[in-house]
């Protein structure tokens, strides 16, 4: 907010203009009717209705003025809320990720940077006129009518009152609302979930009860809620209007008795409404600022993570954020390695996703592979093949031991040239809605079309992508739901494959393609003329048979290591895994 | 879902000075009237607080339209004519008609509330038991998250706008029409005066709302091309930065989002200049008023009371007017989101049972295919030809790639979905031909990742059998082997498992619902062998207890190990939708088809 100050500060200045305004329109409404109409002094009366009608223009001046400096200065800084919070979440690593959840961030990003966007303006536009146009009147009634006043002072309690049962009260039960509402969505996720589950057991009907008591609880508490909600304006009306009546009453005896005047006595009540109006304005916009208030705070939780994963020495403070963030973060006793003469290399890993204190996902990890070697990664799923692979491009930090690539340990490479050196292609190929060239493009942005078509050629994607409608120039749909699994696997393959890296990693990357589509991939890979280190994850015997060793991993250990013919004889695990991961689960068509 | 609830396009009100800020953004309802009658049943069992409201309504609002009369009277009766006597009278009455008011508006809210609350209840329930009467293709090909918002965004929306909008519509409307015979019958030299701010409010209201339109709707674009690119890039944020894409996403991004800042500024100023309008509009009229009052005042066309009456009374008309635009919008959205509502309710449940359906008696389990096609999407087979039998009691294993079809055999025998062709038996009955409760009242299957409720470990498993005693919850997780690290779990069987059960391991998770199954006592059963991380001693105990239950039952055992499969009485080896081999596993070892390669591969080298 701050770098606007001086829209943020004008907006509010111009309303206080705007409201004194409309403070002078019944004072000279009062002038009329005490001193021109008893003098029965037309002129005067047009020119002061035509004062009025001035300052009614003049009102609409200002009030348009802070608009568009409140907008200034509330979208400004969404805008840059915005920018903050993409910021941060592009220097986050895949650990942070995982922890923040990626729909999360979606909505922090779109839903929550609204709410506070609008809370912004809101503050610089009601709440602070209402306040203004609450004090304002009380100065303008006590110049009007001091005698009256003490009625105001009656009344101020009963207000206060009200918004306090209000708030207390009513926040108690939109908590109970909200808690019931959670347990509806539960039953409700459950049930959606659960629909095989349900179905097979023939629970419809129990589901159906189930949902029906949560469902009555919410409307129970709804109701309740509800009641209270609805005490507020019917009191704030009652007590209004008290007020004016006793003001009529007592007024109309004064102005009787010619201690006042009735101008003084219609302009006392006109301000008596305006400050009741603007006091159940606050109250209405105080539940949009609790609002608001959730979502910075989410906001903030973002925008606080540092990121776990930094540059060692890198950072030429070309990008100042990350240089701040370099220093808040270093492991302290990391011991660097560096592995000569390999490729990729895995020296006594250990890792867990969750820190020292969760379950270890790899441990004590050894491998060693040499420039140019094909090495499959196998192992039943969750043995933690995909996060031996992740660990290369430093996607998560071991928690111990080193992992090398060339020879350097990754932590001392700066990630965008590590990463430029390893390319990847993940298990689910995330595509983007670009053109499919842009999409091959997307990790060397500067490669030729030529190159792109060979890229494709050889991930044998050329063929289907000539077939379709505009060829390289068709545009996908976002995850490239117009195309196939094996189509966007191809894809994500010439991804990797364009950017021509030292090392490339496979995860588990043709499970789609039927078994000739992917001979002649691993044949082309072979025969490829950039000579690379390829680290293949696989399911399939093809693909493991295709690689000059294996490693075979069980709970997070490697219990093999070497070419197919040795360990079919030596790995007991590896026989397993060979015979079953040609018959893999087969949920993938339920 | 508690943060989607309040994204902006569903908020009822703009309440900003802005005015109907927000108005704009709403989806209109395509089919507005039908989805009116549609809405009304719910309403109908609160017709009589509707008329209570009703006439609340009417009372509330006349009375409202009486009190600046009233006040006029005061002034003019009892202070210029110095009838002071009747002014005890006249407060009188004013006070009485302010204490009703109040009354019988929190009545009114009172009773909407109770209403709209009943009306959204029903609503969700019926909501729920049409999802709960949908075939398992629904669940397959619907995303959860848009399910899901129609019971709680949509349905709130309708809740918004009949708690509030629709009495507010009404006592609008009436308290126009109440307002402007009132005037016109008081004097109608000062109503025309008051009628003189409709042209500009009409005006203003017109254009300003036409402009805010087209503002805002390039602003939802702009942010919702925005919103596009930041749910594209974090969704694949992880390949951004494995192809180091940060810098140029971090651009493409300033530029969106420095075009939606730039629209919604424009926007923002030309829907919040709408509230300055309308205070102008309100100070104009009230400046006219005095001018043209006292000017008539002087002229002695009119009285000063009658002008101080008049006073409110602009008040009173302007009101209704600035209303009625953003109560509309607020209806609107409601309709749009009933509409939403009723679509899902629209979709079509699963067939209900053939008309001359039988009862399946006691189940002995003897399935048979016969022939069986099947297909998901119209034009790719997944399976072709299928034909077996089993006879009751034997086990049948099936194996084969991913792809191959097992799944869905298992979701055919279930009958989630209906065969293409051919036809399948149990006990010579096609299953077409039976009740499909009797049908699943005879199967029981436990999942390779079996679904768990957010519940006790007791009644996750007392899901099997709903009216189980505790003693045979407990004698069916012994059977299952589950019953001892039940024990251990820090509550033993009251332990809550946490949504989806993830307090558990995978294994002990398939334990319960191998527990579960046991109780239901199928004739009939399927089993899915988990492949995954199952911890070396759970494993043993899963197969153990598969092996236990599996006696005496006609059992489907999908089967990823060799070891387990070998027992099977019959094995069903599937390859690209056909049963390519089938027999016990020593027919087929000497057979010397694809089973036995894998087979041979695997005891050769493990020789």
């Amino acid at each position: 907010m701050r770098p606007y100050r001086k829209w943020a500060l004008l907006a509010p200045a111009l309303m206080v203009l705007e409201v004194a305004m409309d403070l002078t329109q019944p004072r000279l409404m009062q002038t009329i009717v005490d001193r021109a109409l008893p003098a029965a002094d037309m002129g005067m009366t047009l020119r002061l209705a035509g004062i009025m009608v001035l300052a009614a223009l003049l009102g609409l001046v200002f009030g348009v003025g802070c608009g568009i400096y409140a907008n200034f200065a509330g979208l400004n800084f969404g805008a840059d809320l915005r920018s903050a919070l993409m910021r941060r979440v592009q220097s986050l690593s895949f650990a942070d990720l995982d922890r923040l959840e990626t729909g999360r961030l979606v909505t922090r990003l779109t839903n929550d940077v609204e709410q506070v966007q609008e809370a912004a303006m809101m503050v610089m536009r009601i709440l602070v006129r209402a306040p203004m146009t609450m004090v304002g009147s009380l100065i303008m009634a006590l110049i009007t009518y001091p005698r009256l006043c003490w009625l105001i002072v009656v009344m101020s309690p009963l207000f206060l009152w009200t918004f306090m049962y209000i708030s207390r009260r009513g926040h108690d039960l939109f908590l109970a609302v909200q808690d019931r509402l959670d347990r509806v969505n539960v039953v409700l996720r459950e049930n959606l979930a659960g629909a095989r589950l349900v179905r097979a057991y023939v629970r419809e009907d129990h589901e159906e009860q189930r949902f029906g008591v949560a469902n009555d609880d919410l409307m129970v508490r709804g109701v309740a809620a509800g009641r209270v909600t609805a005490t507020t304006l019917p009191i704030m009306v009652f007590t209004l209007n008290m007020g004016l009546v006793a003001a009529l009453w007592l007024g109309g005896w004064q102005v009787y008795a010619g201690e006042a005047k009735l101008g003084q006595l219609l302009a006392f009540t006109n301000y008596l409404v305006q400050m009741l109006f603007s006091l159940m304005m606050v109250g209405m916009f105080v539940v949009r600022l609790v609002q608001a208030d959730a979502s910075a705070e989410r906001i903030e939780q973002v925008l606080s993570t540092i990121p776990s994963i930094n540059d060692v020495e890198d950072v030429s403070t070309e990008n100042g954020v990350r240089d701040r963030f370099r220093r808040a973060k270093t492991v302290p006793d990391t011991v660097f390695r560096s592995v000569p003469d390999t490729a990729v290399s895995w020296a006594a890993v250990d890792f867990g996703y969750r820190g020292a204190q969760a379950e270890p996902v790899l441990r004590g990890i050894d491998i060693d592979v040499a420039p140019g070697e094909v090495l499959a990664i196998v192992g039943a799923t969750g043995s933690g093949k995909s996060t031996l692979a992740n660990l290369v491009p430093r996607f998560y930090d071991v928690l111990g031991g080193a992992v090398c690539v060339g020879g350097d340990d990754v932590r001392e490479v700066s990630q965008s040239e590590l990463r430029g050196r390893v390319a990847i292609v993940p298990q689910v190929p995330s595509l983007f809605s670009i053109s499919v060239a842009d999409n091959i493009r997307f990790g060397r942005p500067e490669a030729s079309d030529d190159e792109v078509e060979a890229a494709a050629r050889l991930a044998q994607a050329h063929d289907f992508v000539s077939a379709m409608p505009e060829g390289y120039a068709t545009l996908l749909e976002a995850q490239g739901t117009n195309l196939s699994g094996g189509q966007r696997q191809r894809l994500a393959i010439a991804r990797a494959v364009l950017c021509r890296p030292e090392v490339l990693v496979l995860d588990d990357c043709t499970s789609a393609l039927d078994a000739g589509t992917e001979a002649r991939l691993l044949a082309a890979l072979a025969e490829w003329d950039h000579r690379c280190t390829r680290l293949v994850i696989a399911q399939r015997l093809g693909a493991i048979r295709s690689a000059d060793r294996v490693a075979v991993l069980e709970d997070g250990v490697v219990v093999g290591l070497g070419p197919h013919d040795q360990l079919m004889e030596s790995c007991p695990t590896y026989r397993d895994i060979v015979w079953s991961q040609t018959n893999a689960p087969g949920d993938a068509d339920a | 879902m508690r943060e989607q609830r309040t994204t902006p396009a569903q908020r009822p009100f703009g309440f900003g000075p802005g005015g109907p800020m927000h108005g704009v953004t709403f989806q209109q309802a395509k089919d507005r009237r039908g989805t009116v009658r549609r809405l009304w049943p719910y309403l109908r069992s609160s017709a009589r607080e509707l008329i209570i409201v009703s006439g609340l309504v009417v009372i509330t609002t006349l009375l409202g339209v009486l009190a600046p009369y009233l006040l006029g009277r005061a002034i003019d009766h009892c202070l210029r004519q110095r009838h002071i006597g009747d002014l005890a009278h006249i407060v009188g009455l004013l006070a009485m008609i302010h204490i009703i008011n109040p009354v019988g508006m929190y009545l009114q809210s009172v009773l909407m509330v109770t209403v709209s609350q009943r009306a959204v209840r029903d609503l969700r329930r019926h909501l729920f038991e049409r999802l709960q009467r949908l075939s398992v293709s629904f669940f397959d090909t619907h995303a959860h998250g848009d399910v899901m918002s129609r019971l709680t965004n949509d349905v709130d929306t309708v809740n918004n706008a009949l708690s509030q909008g629709v009495v507010q519509l009404v006592g609008s409307l009436l308290g126009l029409t109440a307002t402007l015979v009132m005037i016109f019958w008081l004097h109608w030299r000062l109503a025309l005066v008051t009628m003189t701010m409709v042209p500009l409010i009409y005006a203003v209201t017109g254009l300003l709302g036409k402009m805010t339109r087209v503002a805002f709707r390039a602003r939802q674009k702009d942010l919702g091309a925005l919103n596009g690119l930041i749910e594209e890039t974090l969704t694949g944020q992880r390949v951004v930065k494995a192809f180091r894409r940060e810098e140029r996403i971090l651009a493409d991004f300033d530029e969106a989002n420095e075009r939606l800042k730039k629209a919604a500024i424009r926007a923002g100023i030309i829907g919040g200049s709408m509230g300055p309008c309308m205070n102008l509009t309100r100070n104009l009229s009230y400046a006219i008023m005095v001018g043209a009052g006292c000017w008539m005042v002087g002229r002695g066309l009119a009285t000063i009371g009658l002008v101080a009456a008049f006073l409110e009374y602009s008040g009173q008309f302007m009101r209704p007017l600035m209303q009625i635009a953003q109560v509309y919008g607020m209806v609107q959205g409601a309709l749009a989101g009933a509409e939403r509502v009723f679509a899902t309710m629209d979709e079509a449940p699963e067939p209900p049972d053939e008309p001359d359906a039988v009862p399946l008696p006691a189940v002995r389990g003897e399935v048979t295919f016969d022939n069986v096609d099947f297909a998901y999407e119209p034009e790719t087979l997944v399976l072709r030809e299928v034909s077996f039998h089993a006879h009751a009691g034997q086990t049948i294993g099936l194996v084969g790639p991913t792809g191959a079809g097992k799944t869905t055999i298992i979701n055919l025998l279930t009958r989630f979905y209906d065969v293409a062709n051919g036809a399948i038996r149990i006990d010579g009955h096609d299953l077409r031909g039976v009740r499909r409760a009797d049908l699943r009242h005879a199967l029981a299957i436990v999942p390779q990742d079996p679904f768990l409720f957010g519940d006790t470990v007791r009644e996750n498993i007392r899901y099997g059998r709903l009216e189980a005693t505790d003693d045979e919850v407990v004698e069916a997780a012994r059977v299952a082997n589950a019953d001892a690290f039940i024990r251990h779990l820090p509550e033993g069987y009251d332990t809550v498992l946490t949504e989806s059960g993830s307090g558990l391991s995978r294994g002990q998770r398939q334990l319960v619902a191998i527990a579960r199954a046991i109780l239901a006592d199928p004739a009939i059963l399927i089993l899915d062998e988990a492949t995954s991380s199952v911890d070396t001693r759970t494993e043993a105990h899963i197969q153990e207890a598969m092996l236990r239950v599996m006696e005496g039952r006609t059992s489907f055992l999908i089967a990823h190990r060799l070891s387990t499969v070998r027992h099977a009485d019959v094995i069903l080896v599937l390859d690209g939708g056909r049963v390519v081999e089938s027999g016990s596993h020593d027919d087929l070892v000497s057979a010397g088809g694809l089973y036995a390669r894998l087979h041979h591969s695997f005891v050769t080298a493990g020789a």
